[in-house]
């Protein structure tokens, strides 16, 4: 009987199980025993600054790196015990583009459909099909050098849905894309789930991209989920609206509005960042505190809570500025692993 | 052996369609023979052969152009690497060996197709040939010089990071493995310790071979010859995949 999850009413059978996964380098603990399930058809997003272990996380997953603890699962196969088993049932788009450029698209999904060993006549078929998907058949002659950057990301996505893998996994699958080309995109992952059924994990560190794709998002930080949950139930958690208050002097803006019926304060980077429920009534009265005590406001902001806020909340800084703070962690990390 | 042929598949698609670098890597051999071939003619006189000096310079060039193209085709994986693509190769289910001999077979392939070039340009230019099984010798010699290093190759290309030293390895190693190896002169006729030197060059071996098939004639006995490049081809085999094995991304 396979084991079952339950979320929001809805049973499903599990394709990712993760438990106390673990992967230092040195002395760099990059993922710190996080743990989590993912149901079959679920798109599960992995939020969090660069550095933050989401792609070590997934490399595990996908058995291109061995964890230094715990234990992962893909479709009831162990990433230890079985590699080969694990391969055959899952599909991986890099962060990093991974086509052969000299070769022309068409190429690119045969060579891929030969490694999965699949028969000709279905790999001929697929390919097509799987071109016409992501509407690159009529170039499928063309060399990969010619393509632009969406266009790649395409074709390495139907490659990685040639084998018909179970498990999608999508690595920042729209970093460095226009908007527009980011919003087609979104489309077909989103269409890919629900005609597919296909189970989708992706990391990105765009906020909007995890609300709008993600059945449910865990937010990782310095290799640890902070939070897991519905997009929806992550900005609910944030209590009601968001204000933003810029001006050079938030410590006293907090001083000045200690009131019951905010939720929390957040300053930081010249801001403050609050919380509260129906905003647009309580704006007068903010001002009014403030300016009483004859601090200078530069601008004020209302909007609904995104993903931002939350990541605001739990961790106390935006994730640019976790990224900026990641990046040096890890500069002196490398300094001290070439020194010795 | 599917997976092998794949991936031998994808190194002869590139192949073709690089124009530029077939006629680039035959070049250097080729104005060799021309400069070398028909400038030291009328100096050089080798008495062990009763020919002129083209004729022993012909298998030498040829087995240049396998070696270099053979070397350069191992690490061409490092490219591989920094365009991503061997990702793409090491995630999916197969074995690193598979991925290992299919690279190996490209590159000797495309290495002996090179020397080949050479051959029938210097049919052009007064190589006669002694027999058909002869030529045939040449080139079962030209195939394992051609398995050999690009299995070299790969083995140097799954130790380095870039391409950095790329043009090192070429300067202190592939150049002193062809300039020793009597390529360019008879073996015999260098002074005692440095004609040892060439005893341990393994392709010193890969070009008597040649000049056997060849010519008929050669300074080592073409058994000899074909035990010390098999022995090479087999160990660099085992060495290349133990090492591409070990690669990480």
């Amino acid at each position: 009987m396979p084991r079952r999850l339950t979320q929001d009413h809805i049973i499903m059978t599990i394709a990712i199980h993760v438990e106390n996964l673990t992967r230092r380098f040195g002395d760099l603990v990059a993922v710190d025993h996080i743990s989590f399930e993912i149901g079959q058809g679920e798109i599960f997003g992995l939020l969090g600054p660069n550095g933050a272990g989401k792609t070590t996380t997934l490399s595990m997953l996908a058995t291109m790196l061995k964890p230094s603890e715990g234990t992962a699962t893909v479709n009831g196969i162990d990433v230890e015990q079985d590699e080969d088993g694990v391969r055959k049932s899952i599909g991986i788009v890099f962060q990093d583009q991974s086509l052969d450029e000299e070769l022309t698209a068409w190429e690119n999904m045969d060579f891929h459909g030969r490694l999965y060993r699949i028969p000709a006549d279905i790999r001929n078929q697929r390919i097509d099909e799987l071109l016409k998907l992501v509407e690159l058949e009529d170039r499928k002659n063309d060399i990969v050098k010619t393509f632009s950057g969406g266009m790649r990301r395409r074709l390495e996505i139907a490659r990685g849905l040639l084998h018909h893998p179970s498990v999608l996994f999508l690595d920042e699958p729209t970093l460095g894309l226009d908007p527009q080309t980011r919003n087609h995109l979104w489309q077909y992952i989103a269409t890919l789930s629900r005609e597919k059924g296909i189970t989708i994990i992706l990391t990105t560190h765009y906020m909007e991209e995890a609300d709008r794709l993600c059945n449910r998002v865990a937010i990782i930080d310095h290799g640890k989920i902070i939070a897991l949950d519905t997009p929806a139930n992550l900005k609910d958690g944030i209590g009601g609206d968001v204000v933003t208050i810029k001006s050079p002097d938030t410590a006293a803006i907090v001083e000045a509005l200690k009131e019951p019926w905010i939720n929390r304060m957040d300053p930081h980077d010249g801001e403050v960042v609050i919380s509260l429920r129906n905003a647009e009534q309580h704006l007068s009265t903010i001002v009014t505190l403030i300016t009483g005590q004859q601090i200078p406001i530069s601008s004020i902001s209302v909007h609904k809570p995104t993903l931002e806020d939350v990541f605001l909340s739990f961790t106390g800084k935006t994730i640019r500025e976790q990224e900026a703070s990641t990046t040096e962690i890890m500069r002196q990390q490398m300094k001290k692993m070439g020194r010795h | 052996m599917d997976i092998i042929y794949t991936i031998w598949l994808r190194s002869m698609k590139r192949f073709i369609r690089s124009k530029s670098r077939i006629i680039g890597s035959i070049a250097m051999p080729l104005f060799f023979l021309l400069f070398l071939g028909f400038g030291l003619n009328s100096v050089v006189s080798l008495s062990s052969f009763g020919e002129n000096y083209i004729q022993f310079l012909i298998p030498g060039m040829v087995a240049m152009s396998v070696l270099f193209t053979s070397v350069f085709s191992g690490i061409q994986i490092i490219w591989d690497k920094q365009f991503g693509f061997l990702k793409e190769t090491l995630v999916a289910p197969v074995t690193r060996l598979e991925i290992m001999l299919g690279q190996t077979a490209g590159g000797a392939t495309t290495a002996v197709v090179q020397g080949l070039m050479i051959l029938i340009l210097s049919l052009l230019i007064g190589l006669s040939i002694q027999s058909i099984p002869g030529f045939l010798v040449a080139i079962g010699f030209m195939v394992l010089i051609g398995i050999g290093f690009t299995a070299f190759g790969i083995a140097i290309a799954s130790t380095m990071e870039d391409m950095n030293g790329f043009q090192l390895i070429m300067n202190f190693v592939i150049f002193p493995i062809f300039g020793l190896s009597g390529a360019l002169f008879p073996i015999s006729s260098l002074p005692g310790w440095l004609g040892a030197i060439t005893m341990f060059d393994p392709l010193t071996y890969g070009v008597e071979g040649i000049r056997y098939g060849l010519t008929g004639v050669s300074q080592i006995n073409p058994v000899i010859c074909f035990a010390v490049i098999g022995g090479f081809t087999i160990a660099m085999t085992g060495i290349g995949a133990y090492l591409f094995r070990k690669i990480s991304i």
